[in-house]
């Protein structure tokens, strides 16, 4: 899918920016430090990869929302971002795509306060288009005649997915498995594979070349997107700006295009 | 090459039937990734694509450093691989083996060691910041380094081949002609040795050219200032793999005119 969607405020007057539409996962003290001066200058965003298309628009109107601030973003995977940090990158904020990286800067003691989380992704079945298999359930991912590739077991999607067919009571059977996401997702899509278990945003952003069979809630498995201020940053202000805005309506409603749930 | 030795011997030099085949079913294997590339591509809308400011600063900032690095391989490889092929020193094999090192270590990892040796807070880093005021991570001098660092090793691997295989006569005249050793490098060998210098420089352009690993995680993914063209097809695989397409395409035809037209120029037949 090409991502040309223009880019709208969700709401004119998002002056008062409420922690409150974030939900109870909000924990963290930047998003309620007082909005000392104006946020200016500018900021280094690190973001996991699979934001990359969603990033670029926040920053895009993170700018809009506060002319004379620059946003540049570094994309990579959040294990290599995590380790940049650790070693003194020039970051200013992290958006990881999951707890283990965020949880191995946090533990280094190099962000500032406690990481929000600030989307939530869950799984689906991607099948081939059209779903020719009549795939409707994970149970029907495991059937003999139907060709399962996951992503590798280290990866995020690869252990939820292991998680989810442990709720499901359905045992795996060896698969191959893929890099990450998009690789399994390009397997299903060139029909090397029949089925594999990614984000709903992988399903969504490939629309038109894979399907999407949903997983009921029950054996559903969150991924959790968490989001903090690297401590040694040069502008705490605009940093803890740009947070509050991934977290603010419009920020939510950005990501919600590119299928985020709220957290 | 002796020519004309008569048709006998040119017949017995040419390769038989079966090498053809063989050597037709490994044009295929490099080709048809090509000609699925070219046939993906979404050829209305490439010039759109490779028009947007962020893939004409990829472009610049890879042919920039690519070019930095090849100077630099050449400058500093010329006489690391002088001294490996004819110096005699305890430990020769050992620092051979050192500097080849990057080319079989995986690129991210070799990105990681720079960073541990430059980065804020390496080794090297600290010092090369109080003392010179160099930053190298998430520069664009810092991509210059990490292409570099895996792409001199073709350089040297190629140069030190050369130097090994040269016949000495030559030079051992010139310096019985009482020329001093920097001028026989200079005037006798580097010109006998100039088209494997060349192979090699291509060699280590190449691969400073589609350098990724590397330069991700000790350059980061800077738009306008680290972000290179591989690093900009890895993004836009992410959000929309026929730019992605487009843009390997480009740097794709940009090898394929660089790499032919030294091949024509410099190794000639």
């Amino acid at each position: 899918m090409r991502s040309r969607l223009p880019f709208r405020l969700a709401a004119a007057g998002v002056a008062a920016i409420s922690v409150a539409a974030f939900g109870g996962s909000v924990a963290a003290s930047p998003a309620r430090s007082p909005q000392a001066s104006k946020p200016t200058g500018s900021i280094t965003v690190f973001a996991a990869s699979s934001l990359t298309g969603s990033f670029t628009q926040l920053g895009v109107g993170f700018q809009k929302k506060y002319p004379g601030t620059t946003v540049t973003f570094n994309f990579a995977g959040s294990g290599t971002l995590a380790t940049q940090i650790e070693q003194g990158a020039p970051a200013d904020v992290f958006a990881a795509a999951d707890m283990t990286a965020m949880g191995q800067v946090s533990a280094a003691h190099d962000i500032a306060g406690r990481p929000i989380s600030f989307a939530h992704n869950l799984l689906e079945i991607a099948v081939a288009k059209g779903n020719p298999k009549k795939i409707k359930t994970l149970a029907d991912t495991v059937k003999s005649g139907v060709q399962l590739e996951l992503c590798a077991p280290s990866e995020p999607c690869g252990m939820y997915a292991l998680q989810a067919y442990q709720k499901a009571h359905v045992t795996v059977p060896t698969v191959p498995t893929g890099q990450d996401a998009k690789a399994v997702l390009a397997s299903v899509s060139l029909g090397q594979a029949d089925a594999s278990i990614v984000y709903q945003t992988d399903v969504q952003a490939a629309m038109g070349q894979v399907s999407g069979v949903v997983i009921p809630t029950a054996q559903n498995v969150v991924a959790a997107y968490p989001l903090a201020v690297v401590k040694s940053t040069h502008n705490a202000g605009t940093a803890n700006a740009f947070v509050r805005y991934v977290a603010s309506p419009a920020g939510q409603a950005t990501l919600a295009k590119f299928g985020f749930l709220k957290p | 090459m002796t020519v004309g030795v008569g048709g006998r011997h040119l017949r017995a030099r040419r390769p038989p039937a079966g090498a053809y085949l063989v050597a037709a079913l490994t044009v295929a294997f490099f080709v048809l990734p090509l000609i699925g590339l070219a046939w993906r591509a979404p050829w209305s809308q490439l010039w759109g694509d490779l028009t947007t400011r962020s893939t004409t600063d990829a472009l610049r900032l890879s042919v920039e450093c690519s070019l930095a690095a090849t100077v630099l391989s050449v400058v500093f490889g010329v006489p690391l691989a002088w001294v490996l092929a004819r110096a005699e020193f305890p430990g020769r094999r050992l620092i051979r083996a050192l500097v080849l090192l990057p080319m079989i270590l995986p690129p991210v990892v070799g990105g990681v060691a720079l960073f541990l040796a430059f980065g804020p807070r390496g080794l090297l880093g600290p010092v090369l910041e109080s003392w010179f005021g160099i930053q190298l991570p998430f520069t664009t001098l810092g991509v210059v380094i990490a292409e570099t660092f895996v792409a001199m090793p073709f350089l040297v691997i190629t140069v030190e081949a050369a130097l090994r295989n040269l016949d000495g006569r030559h030079e051992d005249a010139a310096i019985t002609l009482g020329a001093n050793r920097w001028t026989v490098f200079r005037r006798v060998t580097v010109p006998l040795i100039m088209p494997s210098l060349v192979a090699g420089a291509a060699l280590s352009w190449a691969r400073a050219l589609g350098e990724f690993g590397a330069t991700i995680t000790f350059a980061g993914n800077l738009e306008g200032k680290t972000q290179t063209m591989p690093l900009a097809i890895f993004l836009a695989f992410e959000s929309n793999p026929e730019t992605a397409i487009a843009l390997s395409l480009v740097l794709v035809v940009i090898s394929v005119v660089v790499l032919v037209g030294l091949r024509d120029h410099w190794l000639a037949a």
